[in-house]
């Protein structure tokens, strides 16, 4: 198990190498940052203390070198824009996404597993084609298109739900969450279902996969057998052999949940790091750029990490293998 | 002007398959001819090349389906998908020649025709706009078949080219082995662990808008997947005996490649590429509403919506809407088709 | 008194190369207490003929016909309810895998609970006591602390144990039991063997014991039914079949067990293959592999003869003289 641990961790080390790489050289191709920071009749004595004063005269890679180091102190730059550390900016607008990509995963379940485990339940007859030709809908429905209807369905002509922006927020754990304020809540409702139905599209799949792969096994016979009812050989039986893999791509996914987040929160004008990420792209503040990036990666590596766990933990036989080991 | 000859109908022959032999190059042919040329800009016969190209097409479509057609069609949802692929292509290859407006075309708008409901008819009377005008008075209906044009061709070059680039590279690592095929796979698995939307938009947001730098985007987002899946059919394959065979007779590789490595791929590609245009008209219509993806001058669907975003919550949802209910139907078509497709094809394929 | 009188049984599958018909006229009856070796080889329709008996036939195979009469009333015609009612309860069943039978992921106490607590009304604790005792019963040691365990912390014969256990969970009228032992080693087939009949003896269940192997039932079985094509060949009491085989077919597989015959004799086999389910020759199914086939057999199939008082036939050219047919 500990060999296991160090082997994952050396792997998410040089997969954070790779990324800094990738991602300064990548993001100092963009734009001339010099073009934003000072106005555009500046002289060119101004213009050269502000590319003094930032660094940008020196060659590429002593940039790198000096990025480097700095970000090996947590330090990854100071964003052009706010003039905050960009770290520190990120982290402030990271709770509202991640708790949008938290309540978009559980929609996300919470749609597509029975949805899932009943189409596999019926698969040859109508309704299990029925599902299954409306996930294909929902893999297909654009992002950002889904969540302008709802706005102008649940927002503009209902009025049951607040359009965009974030409501109230209650601070949890050092984090400002809207998600245990009924008001906060509410302005989440939408954008949590924009961000979840492509997803539950896939969970849908998944699981009709896989419960028809389970009620096609000896044991769910067996249990039939043993004249338990249907109810309960599809809640106990089949949902507890699906949510290993389920479990397994949700977690994979909800790093994909955070970068297509960028999406939604632009349309529901969400004050998270997506929004942010999409705003400096615009405004060229690359050090906010760079830092989402790093961020994103170690938050990738970490999902990754406790989905293993997880995976481990669910599975009895993995988890006996382990232990033996 | 010389062209490609058309797919004339196979000639009539006892044996069918004989027949789809010769037509399936030809068709093949006369696609590739016809969209280098309409791309390239030739201004003459260009009604021509597009009738050309949607015959080709056709063609191509039926050789892939030919003597599994009552598979393929195992319901209605392949019928109504199959007939609205068919019906989008034909709009977006034509629509040129079926928009009442060319959108493109400043002289042709007027302001004063600006943020018209469906319906309504342009000052003079002349021009009716069916699904009415966006702020600067452009035609919605023209705007969709333009933009869906767009959005379909950027997403099929993109495909077309990352499939090439895939499969060369899976190919490559496959039949390479070793260190080579290591440092490959890596690369892969490096880009494929994180989401195309973020690579994308990073990319686009260092190219800046246009046309051929999207194209580019979805080209570096999408090769991996491919690269992956060739590698891993053409490694079952070259594990299979008659490979060593035919290699110890002394056949020469790229002979054993294609006669026997490409033509085992072929399956799985047609199926992930299907899916993986849909993908990428979703994926260019997103990086196109944030503002990072085609240029202003020609939008895509995906752009057309966001410019009527912000009329959306004051009630004037057609700017958004139809734009947005178009691109839904050539996604959820082509999506419906690669789902009957992956079932008839069958390529051992998960997801 | 007979617990189970099945008459007629049919069961189709509706495939895409046609109909099969898995089951086809198969009759049979067990009283309390009774042991019945059905006997066969595999695709002769034996444990289609157990799963229809519980109705768990998959899709697409179907029972089309016949009476399953289970103490009194027809199992065909009883709704899914009341069939699940029965099923785990009053007829169990043990299956031929018991690597595959147990859920991977839910612990033994579970697999157990359930099946007390499908058809008792009773509490966690009275269930979980019940399912100690069981494992108990079927030489499961330190059965409280098994409980928690997974399968696959279990060999096979244990696993199969367990599922002895859950099948005698609510003290079931009937087990039927798909080559319960032929996953299993030797030694353990053996021990397991001893231990059911010993329970059924116990506790006066009656026994559907399917196999491929005549030895099995041999020891076990107080009455036999060999089938072959969907229907039931040869029936009897054990000993007279085994000592003195009517039908070719019953002959063909008993001379097929070593040391059945005398001492340097050679095994014999039974020609060709095992029919085509899906094409069944006109006549009788065996004649393309029998011995003594005549131009009749080719052209009609033998209907079911009794003789003996308790032996029944289907053949035309029986090994044995049918004395005393009643």
């Amino acid at each position: 198990m500990l060999v296991f641990l160090l082997r994952r961790l050396a792997q998410s080390v040089f997969v954070l190498i790779a990324m800094m790489i990738v991602v300064f050289f990548g993001v100092y191709m963009i734009g001339n940052p010099i073009d934003i920071l000072i106005s555009p009749d500046a002289t060119p004595a101004e213009i050269a203390e502000t590319m003094t004063r930032f660094g940008f005269d020196e060659p590429a890679y002593m940039q790198f070198l000096k990025f480097v180091g700095n970000a090996l102190q947590g330090d990854l730059g100071r964003s052009f824009v706010h003039g905050e550390s960009a770290v520190t900016l990120i982290l402030s607008y990271m709770p509202a996404t991640l708790e949008l990509a938290a309540l978009g995963l559980f929609f996300s379940v919470a749609i597509g597993v029975p949805l899932g485990v009943y189409a596999g339940y019926k698969a040859d007859r109508w309704q299990g084609r029925a599902i299954m030709t409306g996930s294909i809908f929902g893999f297909s429905l654009p992002n950002f298109w889904v969540g302008m209807l709802l706005i102008l369905i649940f927002a503009v002509e209902l009025r049951w739900l607040p359009s965009t922006g974030r409501g109230e927020t209650v601070e949890v754990l050092g984090m400002r969450l809207s998600i245990f304020s009924e008001n906060g809540l509410k302005y989440m409702i939408l954008p949590a279902l924009t961000l979840a139905l492509y997803k539950a599209s896939l969970v849908t799949r998944l699981a009709r996969a896989g419960t028809q792969e389970a009620l096609m096994q000896d044991y769910v016979k067996f249990a039939r057998a043993k004249g338990v009812s249907e109810t309960r050989i599809l809640l106990v039986h089949v949902l507890k052999n699906i949510m290993i893999p389920i479990i397994t791509v949700l977690g994979l996914e909800l790093g994909s949940m955070i970068a297509f987040a960028v999406v939604t929160e632009t349309v529901f004008a969400w004050p998270g790091m997506g929004k942010l990420l999409i705003d400096s792209i615009l405004t060229l503040d690359r050090p906010v750029i760079v830092a989402y990036l790093m961020m994103t990666v170690i938050i990738f590596i970490f999902i990754n990490f406790t989905v293993d766990v997880i995976y481990t933990l669910l599975d009895p036989r993995v988890r006996v293998k382990g232990e033996a080991s | 002007m010389s062209m490609t000859a058309p797919p004339a109908p196979a000639p009539i022959s006892n044996d069918p398959g004989r027949a789809w032999r010769i037509a399936r190059p030809l068709a093949g042919i006369a696609v590739f001819g016809s969209l280098a040329l309409l791309f390239g800009g030739v201004d003459v016969g260009v009604f021509a090349l597009r009738v050309v190209l949607l015959v080709g097409l056709v063609v191509l479509a039926a050789a892939l389906l030919q003597g599994k057609t009552r598979k393929f069609f195992s319901g209605p949802a392949a019928y109504m998908a199959t007939f609205s692929l068919f019906v989008l292509v034909v709009l977006a290859i034509f629509a040129t020649e079926i928009s009442p407006q060319n959108p493109y075309d400043l002289r042709q708008l007027s302001i004063m025709d600006g943020r018209l409901p469906p319906g309504s008819t342009t000052f003079d009377g002349s021009m009716t706009f069916h699904l009415g005008t966006d702020e600067q008075g452009r035609d919605i209906l023209s705007g969709i078949l333009y933009g869906l044009r767009i959005s379909l061709s950027v997403s099929i070059i993109a495909t077309l080219i990352a499939m090439l680039i895939g499969v060369v590279v899976g190919i490559y690592a496959a039949w390479a082995g070793g260190r080579i095929e290591a440092v490959l796979m890596r690369i892969v698995d490096f880009q494929l662990s994180f989401p195309s939307i973020l690579v994308a938009l990073m990319l686009m947001a260092a190219f800046g808008r246009g046309l051929d730098k999207i194209v580019i985007a979805l080209i570096i987002v999408q090769w991996a997947y491919y690269a992956r899946t060739v590698r891993g059919t053409a490694l079952s394959e070259t594990r299979k005996e008659y490979i060593d065979a035919a290699r110890g007779l002394g056949l020469p590789s790229w002979r054993i490649i294609f006669r026997h490595l490409l033509p085992n791929c072929v399956p799985p590609l047609i199926v992930i590429s299907t899916v993986q245009v849909a993908n990428t008209i979703v994926l260019e219509s997103s990086l196109s509403f944030l503002g990072v993806g085609v240029p202003i001058t020609q939008p895509s669907l995906g752009l057309l919506i966001a410019n009527g975003y912000g009329y959306m919550l004051s009630g004037q949802y057609w700017m958004s809407m139809y734009p947005g209910l178009a691109l839904l139907a050539i996604v959820a078509s082509i999506n419906l088709v690669g789902d009957r497709l992956r079932d008839t094809l069958n390529p051992r394929l998960t997801r | 008194m007979s617990i189970l009188d099945v008459r007629d049984l049919q069961t189709h599958f509706f495939t895409d190369a046609g109909v099969v018909k898995a089951v086809d006229g198969v009759s049979f009856s067990l009283s309390a207490g009774e042991v019945l070796g059905l006997v066969g080889e595999s695709g002769s329709g034996k444990s289609v003929t157990g799963f229809s008996i519980l109705r768990l036939v998959d899709a697409p195979g179907r029972v089309v016909g016949g009476q399953i009469n289970f103490k009194g009333q027809d199992l065909a015609k009883l709704s899914d309810r009341e069939m699940r009612a029965l099923r785990g309860n009053r007829i169990a069943m043990i299956f031929q895998d018991p690597m595959m039978t147990l859920n991977p992921v839910l612990r033994i106490e579970t697999q157990m609970v359930e099946a007390v607590r499908a058809h008792d009304r009773v509490s966690h604790k009275a269930a979980r006591d019940r399912a100690i005792s069981a494992l108990a019963k079927v030489g499961i040691p330190s059965p409280t602390e098994r409980l928690a365990a997974y399968p696959h912390q279990f060999s096979g014969g244990m696993r199969q144990r367990v599922a002895i256990a859950i099948a005698l969970l609510n003290g079931p009228d009937l087990i039927v039991a798909d080559e319960p032992t032929t996953a299993l080693d030797v030694t353990i087939q053996s021990q397991i063997l001893a231990e059911v009949q010993q329970l059924a003896r116990e506790t006066g269940t009656a026994l559907i014991w399917i196999t491929h192997d005549l030895a099995v039932v041999a020891g076990l079985a107080d009455n036999i039914s060999v089938m072959y094509a969907g229907r039931i060949v040869e029936s009897g009491p054990t000993d007279a079949v085994l000592t003195a085989p009517a039908h070719p077919y019953t002959q063909g597989l008993l001379g097929s067990i070593p040391g059945h015959g005398r001492r340097g004799e050679r095994l014999t086999q039974i020609p060709g293959m095992a029919p085509n389910m899906a094409r069944l020759p006109d006549g009788c199914a065996f004649a393309p592999r029998c011995a003594r086939v005549s131009d009749t057999c080719r052209s009609s199939a033998p209907e079911i003869t009794t003789f003996d008082g308790r032996r029944s036939l289907r053949c035309f050219h029986p090994l044995v003289p049918m004395t005393s047919s009643a």
